[in-house]
């Protein structure tokens, strides 16, 4: 293994010291230069990165010819066609769809606008902005109409935010490891830079009544989607988005305005806003106290859940990703927490027995991803990765074992695409086989 | 601090409280509730903004068989879509929610059906058939007699058995 020959060859080896069980090394190691990582995890079965056979290097044909003309809006290469989005119900039948971001085969912070996530419960509308109007009015003293062009005139703010669905995860719920992918269990969370018009603004504009507790937000889509936000919130760090990493929202994700409410459930952050009602109480509407209220085991049930509380997962390995062969390896994944900034990930390769503290790439947002970073030597013998992470609110990341202690698990096992309850930020295991074959398993 | 610095210091933080204000460019056209009435669907869970309007669980039943059958099955007990009649026991974290185990207020059931249903035709119901409705799909689960009528001042009273089982998660929040 090249880490021995490291090293006999004199130089210091304290960057290369094990910080924890089967193989974590100190994260030094990654900035280390002259470490041939055995390296990259893959779908396919090519040969052996680091036994390719020496060959004379000549051109191939793409480089002895002009390329292709550009496109006025550029698509990724055709050798990434397989980076897509998973539908769940991909004909339209009458039923929610999903579209699931594939973390496995992403590597940052931001999700690509075409690869975010979205739920939509009656299909994405198709909305003219010249014509759309959001009216803020209820308990205010003189109700408002916007047009996108007004809006576009008002002051900008732009930060990173995450939006997940209040079901992402929920697989891990079930009382066996569901056998599927991180797009799967993990698909409905996805990051943008948002920019819009802070709702403050505009609430304060309409001289919204101090003793008002509630604002109810609703959509121009079919099912005009209508969700109870606290004032609270409302006034913190609420946006009204217009731009999604640069550009207009797309339509998957609330063309042409859609409510942020950064660290809240998705569902909350109402896409295609057209109405914004200033209440005294709550609406109690059909996502808030049926979809998105957790059954708990003594049959009682959750509701204002509101936060999408601290989480992390591993997605470099993950299912899929198999591992050709014994050697140095970087683990990666995504951390984030609806209530505040990471400060710490730790990562453990022994089902969590040992842990060490991993590379946090920076800058590190509040209620944005961070990506986290860790060196590991696989010596090819099975092993369980885990991740945990913490936030700045002091809110650290439970153990399955501790969700399920309170949240409970299923008394049938679920089913991929299915939503056996809701808000499930608790640790997820890779296990992995001699084979290098890495699989769901509970720890 | 002399009351003079407290004044001057007071106006500043009232001027950093406001500066979003300052600077916005106040572009909302005033509106009158009258034109919004149209898009103003919101319920409230006390029936604040229930319509006028009534309707019993006989008319409801004729209006279920042309519109509503399809998708939710015979006599609302479900189909290729959820049942809006009958449900078991929440004795699992999966257990398949349905109005009567599990809703906690009538008025939900008003405002989602006349917002979202039927599902290929959202918002063509008239107020007297979305309480129709309403009033079919609560006797059928036998949550009103059979000739109660539901309208804006009944439909909030209508018990509902699983309204006292739920737990706020943050109330910090609100
Ligand atoms: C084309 C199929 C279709 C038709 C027709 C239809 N629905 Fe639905 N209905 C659905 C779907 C799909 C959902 C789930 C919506 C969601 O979860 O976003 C639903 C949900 C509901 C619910 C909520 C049930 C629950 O417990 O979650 C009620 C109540 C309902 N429909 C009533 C009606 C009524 C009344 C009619 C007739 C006026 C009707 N539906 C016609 C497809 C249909």
């Amino acid at each position: 293994m090249r880490i021995f020959k490291r090293r006999n060859s004199g130089e210091k080896h304290s960057t290369l010291q094990p910080v924890a069980g089967n193989g974590l090394l100190d994260r030094r190691a990654l900035l280390g230069r002259g470490i041939a990582f055995a390296g990259a995890m893959s779908a396919g079965g090519a040969a052996s990165l680091t036994g390719a056979a020496a060959e004379p290097l000549k051109d191939e044909q793409w480089s002895l010819e002009p390329g292709e003309v550009l496109s006025p809006y550029q698509q990724p290469s055709k050798f990434e066609k397989k980076v897509t989005r998973i539908l769940s119900n991909p004909r339209g039948e009458p039923r929610t769809q999903h579209a699931r971001t594939p973390h496995h085969m992403l590597n940052g912070t931001i999700t690509p606008n075409g690869l975010h996530f979205t739920i939509s419960h009656q299909g994405n509308p198709d909305i003219d902005p010249d014509k759309h109007k959001l009216i803020i009015h209820g308990m205010v003293k003189q109700p408002l109409a916007f047009t996108l062009d007004s809006l576009s005139r008002y002051p900008m703010v732009t930060r990173a935010a995450f939006v997940e669905c209040g079901g992402n995860s929920s697989l891990l719920f079930s009382k066996e490891p569901v056998q599927t992918d991180v797009q799967n269990l993990h698909g409905l969370v996805s990051c943008a830079e948002w920019t819009g018009v802070k709702l403050s603004v505009l609430l304060e504009e309409a001289g919204f009544d101090k003793n008002a507790k509630w604002m109810i937000a609703e959509g121009a889509d079919a099912p005009a989607v209508s969700r109870s936000v606290p004032m609270k919130k409302a006034l913190d760090d609420a946006m009204i988005a217009l731009y999604q990493n640069g550009e207009r929202l797309m339509p998957g994700n609330g063309y042409p305005v859609r409510l942020l409410l950064p660290g809240y459930e998705g569902n909350m952050q109402v896409k295609y806003l057209r109405r914004l009602k200033v209440v005294n109480q709550p609406s109690m509407s059909y996502y808030e106290t049926r979809t998105y209220s957790p059954v708990l085991p003594n049959g009682k049930a959750y509701r204002f859940f509101f936060l999408q509380e601290v989480k992390s997962f591993i997605t470099h390995p993950s299912p899929g990703l198999m591992l050709k062969e014994p050697g140095l390896y970087e683990i990666s994944g995504i951390a984030y927490s609806g209530t505040g900034r990471i400060t710490k990930v730790m990562v453990s390769a022994d089902g969590g027995k040992s842990w060490a503290k991993a590379a946090l790439q920076a800058p590190v947002l509040s209620k944005a991803f961070t990506l986290f970073r860790m060196a590991w030597r696989w010596n090819g013998s099975p092993a369980v990765l885990q991740s945990r992470a913490w936030d700045d609110a002091g809110n650290v990341q439970p153990t399955r074992a501790e969700v399920v202690a309170t949240r409970g698990e299923t008394k049938t096992v679920a089913r991929v695409g299915g939503f056996p309850s809701q808000h499930y930020n608790g640790i997820t295991s890779w296990g992995i086989a001699g084979s290098g074959e890495v699989k769901h398993v509970y720890a | 601090m002399s009351t003079r610095r407290i004044a001057a210091a007071a106006l500043l933080f009232t001027l950093a409280a406001n500066s979003s204000l300052a600077e916005s460019p106040r572009l909302g056209k005033s509106i009158t509730e009258v034109e919004i009435a149209a898009w103003d669907l919101s319920i409230l869970g006390d029936g604040t903004g229930l319509p006028s309007g009534s309707g019993t669980a006989a008319e409801g039943a004729a209006i279920y068989a042309q519109k509503c059958v399809a998708c939710h099955g015979e006599g609302g007990k479900g189909g290729n879509n959820g049942a809006v009649v009958g449900g078991g026991p929440l004795d699992r974290i999966e257990a398949t929610k349905t109005i009567v185990n599990f809703w906690g207020y009538p008025t939900t059931v008003f405002d989602f059906i006349r917002r979202a249903m039927p599902w290929q035709q959202p918002r063509t119901l008239s107020n007297d058939e979305v309480y129709a409705l309403v009033a079919f799909i609560f006797a059928q689960n036998k949550l009103i007699g059979e000739k109660d009528a539901m309208n804006a001042q009944t439909l909030p009273k209508v018990k509902m058995p699983n309204r006292d089982n739920f737990i706020v998660r943050f109330p910090k929040e609100i």
